[in-house]
């Protein structure tokens, strides 16, 4: 997340506020950095508590710092069970969810045919219709044709409310694509699958990746519609959710902390090869 | 029609013999319709087109002329809904435009931003599989060529407009297509670039020998560097002839209004003597003309056009076989070079004059001022009505 909290003080700026405006209260600032702390804060506790050393089954009071949750932070058969279900599930979904959108998304932003506007509206009815109705709906759709929900049934539903972002963000993408690119790549001998390859895929990537990104972190924290289809398969949001009535093992704070720190990881990457194509 | 001596029509014969025996790209009976809801507009409303190797042949018009829709179909991005396409002879109508032997310079450049300008130059030669070290050599040559050498390396977007323009026309030529179509492709720059560019096309041009097709709405632009202009308008070539031609000679009222500015007089045809028409005018002046269309008679109605640097300005009444027209200064506008006079000759009709600063900027007349203008007799143009 990149938020400019950088905004020059008012009355600091040279020749600006002689005398009078010098000290004004600068809300601005004070704000940016209360909805910083609200946004930051469980994060932050989260990531603090991964280092606490509880004394008994519930780690909510600081007792002492200590790494060892970090040295067998894979002691749990079943939430590490849990966590490869969700990382896996994620990435199929990612994938999946990924190369359908891509081609929903293109189809929205550059064709018109029978059916568009429907097919817009069916695209915003998974976005904005409450999971747990789509939960319900899939769980009684499988249920009715006889497919015992699991593994693969999670990564359909899964799929099926990822698409739609995916589509949304590369529509957005195509309709900006200047189709004389595309024209130019025709002009200089490319025939139409040369032309995707080296010109309309390479200019999409960025929408394509921010869409499978979205539909990769959509996928790894869903709870509701997966408790609905997952049947026996527990997910890593499953776990903790059951977890809580028992306590939650700092283990849980301690792949919190490391699912975070991959986003984190993967966003700083994200701007310093931005900031560097930029400089050429 | 013509008077008694008047000379042969001149549009026919220089169009007729620049191109060869084969043209490079020839358009028969191309038509273009278009569907937009329950209509269908003609773009392209029936054009015959023959344009020779190694020619600088301009498409010019308004926008919506149909101009750059004759070009895509050229091109191939666009099949004509009627009518042949030949590209040297071999009928391409319907063949997609990854196989056909021409290149485009767009309008926005259309350089691939993901790719450096050497990846963008060297594109059309990967994609027919010439040899690496070919590609290598071909595109450095190019780049020296458009001066750009030292910009291989770089994003199309790290380049200053001029430069962008120049890495899409080398990206076009180094793949040494039978003809270079190039759609309004200096619009986006600012004036002074653009005519040193207008220079550095036709340099170009001559050097690689390659049929440039342009299609411009900038008449300057198409008289300064064309060899040959066809002028569009609603789907049709009203005129197809060399700059010269076009300009002293326009076929119809559009193309006397489209190109530079042009005084349209009416008048009536008085009389024929001496080789030499009597039309009379405003007023119950007469002017004179040397040829008209072949349907005028004695007392047809016609509209004669004269630019305004033919015209002389005075304030004595000129002698001679020349047009005189008596009129009031209306409106001067000192140009620099030129000052524009706008004189009143009666009837509602105003005639522009452009009069060379040569010898001092003093005027020749005052706004409200009475002077006579006059002009040869081969400068004034009947157009068809």
């Amino acid at each position: 997340m990149s938020v400019d909290v950088g905004t020059p003080k008012a009355g600091t700026s040279p020749g600006a506020g002689r005398g009078r405006t010098r000290r004004r209260a600068d809300w601005g600032r004070y704000y940016t950095w209360a909805v910083l702390a609200w946004l930051f804060a469980p994060i932050i506790f989260m990531i603090v508590f991964s280092f606490n050393d509880p004394a008994g089954r519930h780690n909510i009071t600081w007792q002492g710092f200590t790494l060892k949750w970090y040295q067998n932070a894979f002691a749990h058969a079943e939430l590490n069970e849990a966590m490869f279900n969700s990382v896996t599930i994620a990435l199929l979904t990612m994938v999946i969810a990924g190369v359908l959108g891509t081609l929903l998304g293109m189809a929205l932003g550059r064709f018109g045919f029978r059916g568009k506007q429907l097919t817009n509206l069916v695209m915003f009815a998974a976005i904005s219709a409450p999971e747990v109705v789509l939960g319900a709906a899939l769980l009684s759709t499988f249920l009715m044709m006889n497919v015992t929900t699991g593994y693969w049934t999670t990564v359909i539903a899964h799929v099926m409310f990822c698409v739609s972002f995916v589509a949304i963000t590369v529509r957005a993408r195509v309709i900006t694509l200047d189709p004389r690119l595309e024209e130019a790549a025709r002009d200089l001998g490319a025939g139409p699958w040369t032309t995707f390859r080296l010109v309309t895929l390479p200019m999409l990537f960025p929408g394509i990746m921010a869409g499978g990104m979205l539909a990769f972190a959509l996928s790894i924290d869903d709870y509701i519609i997966t408790s609905f289809v997952s049947g026996d398969v527990t997910t890593f949001p499953l776990w903790i959710w059951g977890a809580t009535r028992v306590g939650i093992p700092p283990q849980v704070n301690v792949m919190g902390t490391l699912l975070f720190s991959v986003g984190l990881i993967l966003a700083v990457v994200n701007i310093v090869m931005a900031r560097r194509r930029r400089r050429g | 029609m013509a008077p008694p001596t008047s000379t042969t029509q001149p549009q026919a014969s220089a169009s007729d013999a620049i191109p060869a025996a084969e043209p490079a790209i020839s358009l028969t009976g191309v038509v273009k319709a278009f569907r937009s809801g329950t209509e269908t507009v003609r773009a392209v409303d029936g054009v015959d087109l023959e344009i020779g190797r190694g020619e600088f042949f301009s498409l010019l018009g308004p926008s919506g002329c149909g101009k750059t829709t004759t070009m895509r179909m050229i091109a191939g991005f666009e099949d004509p809904t009627e009518g042949v396409v030949r590209l040297d002879g071999r009928d391409v109508t319907g063949v997609s435009a990854n196989h056909r032997d021409v290149n485009m310079v767009f309008q926005s450049y259309a350089l691939f931003p993901h790719m450096s300008v050497a990846d963008n130059v060297a594109f059309g030669l990967r994609r027919r599989k010439v040899p690496k070290a070919e590609i290598t050599r071909r595109v450095g040559r190019m780049l020296d060529l458009v001066e750009l050498g030292h910009r291989a390396k770089h994003r199309p977007t790290q380049l200053s407009g001029g430069q962008q323009q120049r890495v899409a026309l080398a990206r076009a030529l180094v793949n040494e297509p039978s003809a270079l179509l190039l759609d309004e492709p200096l619009g986006a720059l600012d004036l002074k670039l653009r005519q040193s560019m207008q220079i550095e096309l036709k340099r170009i041009q001559r050097e690689v020998g390659i049929t440039f097709v342009y299609v411009t709405h900038d008449q300057g632009e198409a008289l300064t560097m064309s060899d040959r202009i066809a002028v569009m308008n609603n789907g049709l070539v009203e005129q197809l002839g060399t700059p010269t031609e076009i300009y002293d000679r326009p076929a119809t009222r559009f193309v006397a209004d489209f190109i530079g500015t042009s005084n349209l007089l009416r008048g009536v045809v008085s009389a024929a003597s001496g080789g030499l028409w009597k039309v009379e005018v405003a007023d119950g002046a007469t002017v004179l003309a040397a040829e008209l269309p072949d349907e005028v008679t004695t007392g047809s109605h016609i509209h004669l056009t004269v630019r305004p640097e033919k015209v002389n300005i005075g304030t004595e009444e000129p002698e001679g076989q020349v047009s005189r027209l008596p009129g009031t200064v209306t409106e001067t506008v000192y140009t620099g070079a030129a000052t524009h006079y706008q004189v009143d000759v009666g009837d509602g009709d105003e005639v522009t004059v452009y009069q060379q600063n040569a010898s001092g900027s003093a005027l020749v007349a005052e706004r409200g001022e009475r002077v006579w203008l006059s002009w040869p007799p081969h400068h004034s143009y009947a157009l068809p009505s």
